[in-house]
């Protein structure tokens, strides 16, 4: 039991720590910077996942956080710092809105999410239900992440954050989704990952820029 | 056995389209693979209006009255559309705006999509739904920037990023269901994740939860669907996609992101107990419909317009929905057949016309009547079924729908009238001139690609005339399923 | 007991002073080993300090008597402060009369103080550095006092030493939001002790300096006090830090002498990793261009806000 209650505290540490991260996120603006963030999240979530599978004594969690070690701390920085070195984007850093107000922005959303996750957290029976409105609140702000910026490597860091997010949140409402479809979310993940990869050479190719704001054209008028 | 079938045909086609979909013969083996499916689809469809509903692959895959439909609509009209892609495609490539190795491409992952969306509508599984709306929308992304135009790729990437963001809130739905379920049913095997037993229990969900869960798969799954606000990628996906890809994207997909939100609503329903998740629906569809109807009037673009005809549709299709009882949901069911028929017939004639043209610029389309007129008539036609001209199937659901409202919520009867009339004038307004307009192009020998247009129109006029009694049986189990 | 108590209030006010200087010494040493260069001796600020003492005043004719007597304030201040921060013993009888939010107070005296000092003769640069000061300062107060209420809510009490007491009795608690309150931290001290990413302390830059400029004007002594107080300051944040974040070692009410002495050895290895992870933040972040500076602190506010949100939020397990 007291070992128990040393996990929780140790899990709402890794997830104020998750909660840090996307605020870091929000606020950088060096692409490479915001690649070993992301690394960063993903190894939180594997350690938290990880302690809640040795808590749990659930072997399918261990694979689930191989699978996170695998996936999201190790192959797709990779492949992001090896992408940004290809396109020559590592310098690439974003003119961004007036960081406070989108931090404060983010601070409205966590309330929001920390409300929102009131009720799932009040039925759940998992160690973590105290973190389910961390994990909301990971996912509304990498949804921020993705508005406020406009070059494309940075919006696919922000769709891949959101990812951890909800990896977050099925981990901790009801120990994660059944293996197999975590294996599809994982493949489909990787594949949208190599589909955008090739996406920003032709990007590039087009504009002669990863920025967006070229991307103008389909408007309404 | 079927759905073996009708799933493993066109993976089968994809890998193999993946490896000869460059030669010659491309063309005819993409639609060869899709009349086998559409064959597996007809023996499944079949089987289930023999024997009801089945369930199989050890309840991975669930077919009932509801989605068997579907799976036939979504068959047809995917052969049809490799039937018309088959003289269309190798136009662009005469024109040069195609390579080889793009249309392998193109080829590959048309069934890849077609396989994706079949594994959507079939599973019982709402992970699976979920990560074969996710396939779906992958290759997609590749079909709309397969010109590799600026235009086509900024298309790709809001289409790609609006997706995937839906399609996140989405998955977070599914985990709060699952959440729900598994209180009930436990953790063990992925009981909690099936359909049927869901339904099972759907009573017995924690009603906070499972609001919760359908809001976020409202708003996931209905960004595929092209509900306002997350409706933007949708004309540009659509203008910029080759023509048989904007057909099967307006006539098919929405579908089936439609039906996941149906699904989901079916069991919030049930479970909330109130009519809350019906009110969101009807209140989501009619802002899309308002503003697709008003959209339309600024269109330049053929393709866009009728990307905006689409949003108005599936906005009024989810109204419907919204309303429940069986006959709107009768009519809704009819409207995405017939929707999905007239629909898929217009982009072809439409990237018909913009092909002959050179443009989509509806100001220098002209005259296509005097041109060829098999072209200009089906457009013409397709148009008036469109906006649901009586003899169409269109006009049945749509009266159906009206008539409904009026008993039930007369305030929405108006604005109903009101974006149908603003439609009309819209599109009809500008197809008008494109049809019979003054144009000094020379005539145009006929084309093949045109039989599915007219395919097409014919059923849809069928459907507005009769109803065939299995048909409607099939309507009405699922009008009653869906509640 | 009560004598004990007054003996080592005197014994940490007169440690802090005589430790002050060595502190800000071992900075720069740090960072000189960081950045490749030979470093200054550890006790190059001491003779500064003794340079400094031995000179002739100069005065400018204008000053009045703010300027001659805002160097003295300005000690007083900080010795003071350093009072009231238990950075050996908690036991201070000092601290029963201030709260940390007196101490903050204290600080905002000797920051007014300061810039009127500045401005007081008029020259050009005084004036820009007092100003730019205020602004550093009146943006950094409310980040500050975010900082100090994550750890009152955590306790229940509003002096530093209940805080330590507190955490002494519950040596397990971790509080997730003390992380976001501990970097909010971290940011205020850079900006309110002319560190890097905000002030330079090694440059004389017209264009950016800011507490350089404010003492541009003083000499000798006053500039000795001046510069010790502002090593004091820096000390006193240092021990601050250490009160709210890692307080283990601390000596609390009733303790031995062994144990004061003990906390002592502590403080000492705390200090020198802090002045270590502090030379290392400031080698490794540039200069923010002044601008930045509002944006630099309105990010610590936050941050120690959602530290905030994050303790009452995430299930709160205070033990006030």
């Amino acid at each position: 039991m007291l070992e128990s209650a040393l996990v929780v505290e140790l899990l709402k540490l890794l997830a104020a720590g998750m909660l840090l991260v996307s605020f870091a996120m929000l606020a950088t603006r060096r692409i490479q910077r915001l690649i070993s963030l992301f690394a960063w999240q993903g190894a939180i979530l594997f350690l938290s996942t990880l302690l809640v599978a040795h808590d749990a004594g659930l072997t399918e969690l261990y694979f689930s956080a191989a699978l996170t070690l695998a996936l999201k701390v190790v192959a797709l920085p990779l492949i992001l710092h090896k992408l940004v070195r290809r396109l020559d984007a590592q310098q690439d850093s974003e003119r961004l809105v007036h960081i406070p107000a989108t931090m404060l922005a983010g601070l409205v959303l966590v309330i929001l999410a920390f409300g929102l996750a009131q009720p799932i957290s009040q039925l759940a029976t998992t160690i973590l239900r105290h973190t389910i409105g961390v994990a909301l609140a990971v996912i509304l702000l990498s949804f921020l992440m993705m508005i406020t910026r406009r070059k494309a490597v940075s919006q696919v860091i922000g769709f891949l954050a959101m990812e951890n997010g909800l990896f977050f949140a099925a981990t901790s409402a009801t120990y994660g989704m059944p293996m197999v479809i975590e294996l599809g979310i994982a493949l489909d993940l990787l594949v949208a990952v190599y589909i955008l990869g090739i996406f920003f050479f032709q990007i590039r190719e087009q504009f002669d820029s990863l920025d967006l704001h070229h991307m103008e054209s389909l408007k309404e008028e | 056995m079927e759905i073996l079938l009708l799933l493993g045909l066109p993976l089968a086609g994809c890998v193999a389209l993946a490896f000869f979909g460059a030669r010659r013969y491309a063309p005819e083996l993409n639609a060869a693979t899709s009349l086998a499916t559409l064959a597996a689809a007809v023996l499944l469809t079949v089987r289930v209006t023999r024997y009801g509903p089945l369930t199989a692959g050890g309840e991975q895959f669930y077919v009932d009255s509801f989605n068997i439909f579907l799976v036939a609509l979504t068959a047809f009209v995917g052969f049809t559309t490799a039937v018309f892609s088959r003289p269309y495609m190798r136009a662009e490539q005469r024109h040069r705006k195609l390579s080889a190795r793009r249309l392998r491409l193109y080829h590959s992952m048309y069934q890849l999509f077609m396989g994706a969306m079949l594994m959507a509508l079939t599973t019982n599984n709402l992970g699976l739904l979920w990560v074969a709306m996710e396939a779906a929308t992958l290759s997609t992304v590749l079909l709309v920037s397969l010109y590799k135009t600026r235009a086509s790729l900024e298309a790709a990437w809001k289409y790609f990023i609006l997706c995937g963001v839906g399609i996140a809130q989405a998955l977070f739905g599914t985990i709060l269901l699952y959440f729900a379920a598994a209180r009930t049913l436990g953790h063990e095997g992925m009981s909690a994740l099936l359909w049927t037993h869901l339904y099972a229990v759907r009573a017995e969900l924690e009603p906070r939860v499972v609001a919760l869960a359908f809001v976020f798969l409202l708003v996931g799954y209905g960004t595929k669907v092209g509900l306002a606000p997350l409706h933007n990628w949708l004309p540009d996906a659509h203008s910029e996609a080759p023509a048989p890809v904007s057909a099967v994207l307006s006539g098919l997909l929405l579908n089936v992101g439609l039906y996941a939100v149906m699904r989901a609503k079916t069991l919030a329903a049930a479970s909330i107990g109130s009519v809350l998740p019906g009110r969101a629906l009807m209140a989501f569809g009619l802002i899309s419909a308002l503003l697709g109807a008003l959209f339309l009037w600024r269109q330049r673009d053929i393709k866009r317009l009728f990307g905006y005809s689409s949003i108005e549709h599936m906005g009024i299709i989810t109204f419907a929905f919204g309303l429940g009882g069986p006959v709107a949901n009768f009519a809704a069911l009819l409207h995405m057949t017939v929707h999905s028929l007239t629909k898929s017939s217009v982009f072809f004639t439409a990237g018909h016309a913009a092909q002959t043209a050179g443009t989509q610029q509806m100001d220098e389309i002209r005259g296509l009547v005097r041109i060829s007129p098999a072209l200009g008539w089906g457009l013409l036609l397709g148009s008036l079924a469109i906006l649901g001209m009586p003899p169409f199937g269109l006009f049945t659901s749509e009266f159906l729908i009206l008539t409904t409202a009026m008993r039930a919520d007369p305030w929405a009867t108006p604005l109903l009238l009101l974006v149908l009339a603003i439609a009309f004038a819209g599109i009809f307004s500008k197809v008008q001139p494109m049809a019979f307009g003054e144009s000094a192009a020379p005539r145009l020998p006929h084309s093949s690609a045109v039989i599915p247009v007219y395919l097409h129109l014919a059923l849809v006029l069928t459907l507005g005339l009769y109803i065939p009694p299995a048909l409607a049986a099939c309507y009405h189990a699922a009008a009653q399923l869906i509640g | 007991m009560s004598a004990m108590a007054i003996v080592w209030q005197f014994v940490e006010v007169a440690l802090a002073i005589a430790l002050a200087p060595l502190f800000t010494g071992w900075i720069a040493q740090c960072r000189a080993w960081m950045q490749n260069r030979s470093a200054p001796p550890l006790t190059q600020p001491y003779r500064m300090l003794r340079k400094l003492f031995h000179k002739e005043a100069v005065l400018a004719e204008d000053a009045s008597l703010l300027f001659r007597a805002a160097p003295y304030v300005l000690f007083g201040a900080m010795a003071l402060a350093a009072a009231i921060i238990p950075s050996i013993v908690t036991d201070l009888p000092f601290a029963r009369a201030a709260d940390a939010i007196a101490l903050i107070g204290l600080f905002a005296t000797a920051r007014v103080c300061q810039s009127l000092a500045a401005m007081d003769l008029g020259t050009a640069f005084g004036t820009m550095g007092a100003r730019r000061e205020m602004m550093i300062g009146f943006l950094a107060e409310p980040a500050i006092l975010m900082v100090f209420f994550n750890a009152f809510l955590l306790f229940g009490t509003t002096t530093l030493t209940g805080v330590v007491d507190g955490s002494a009795a519950h040596p397990s608690l971790i509080d997730p939001g003390a992380i976001f309150a501990a970097i909010g931290f971290v940011m205020v001290l850079l900006a309110e002790n002319a560190r890097i990413p905000i002030d330079n302390p090694a440059t004389h830059l017209e264009l950016t300096m800011i507490h350089e400029a404010m003492v541009l004007e003083y000499s000798a002594r006053h500039l000795a006090l001046i510069e010790w107080a502002s090593s004091l300051k820096l000390f006193n944040y240092a021990t601050i830090g250490i009160a709210l974040f890692l307080p283990w070692g601390i000596a609390t009410h009733g303790a031995s002498v062994g144990a004061v002495f003990l906390a002592l050895a502590a403080l000492l290895v705390k200090l020198a990793a802090c002045g270590a992870v502090l030379a290392l933040i400031e080698s490794l972040s540039a200069k923010l261009r002044l601008f930045r500076a509002p944006e630099f602190l309105a990010m610590a506010f936050l941050i120690a806000v959602l530290g905030l949100l994050v303790h009452l939020l995430m299930g709160a397990n205070a033990c006030a």
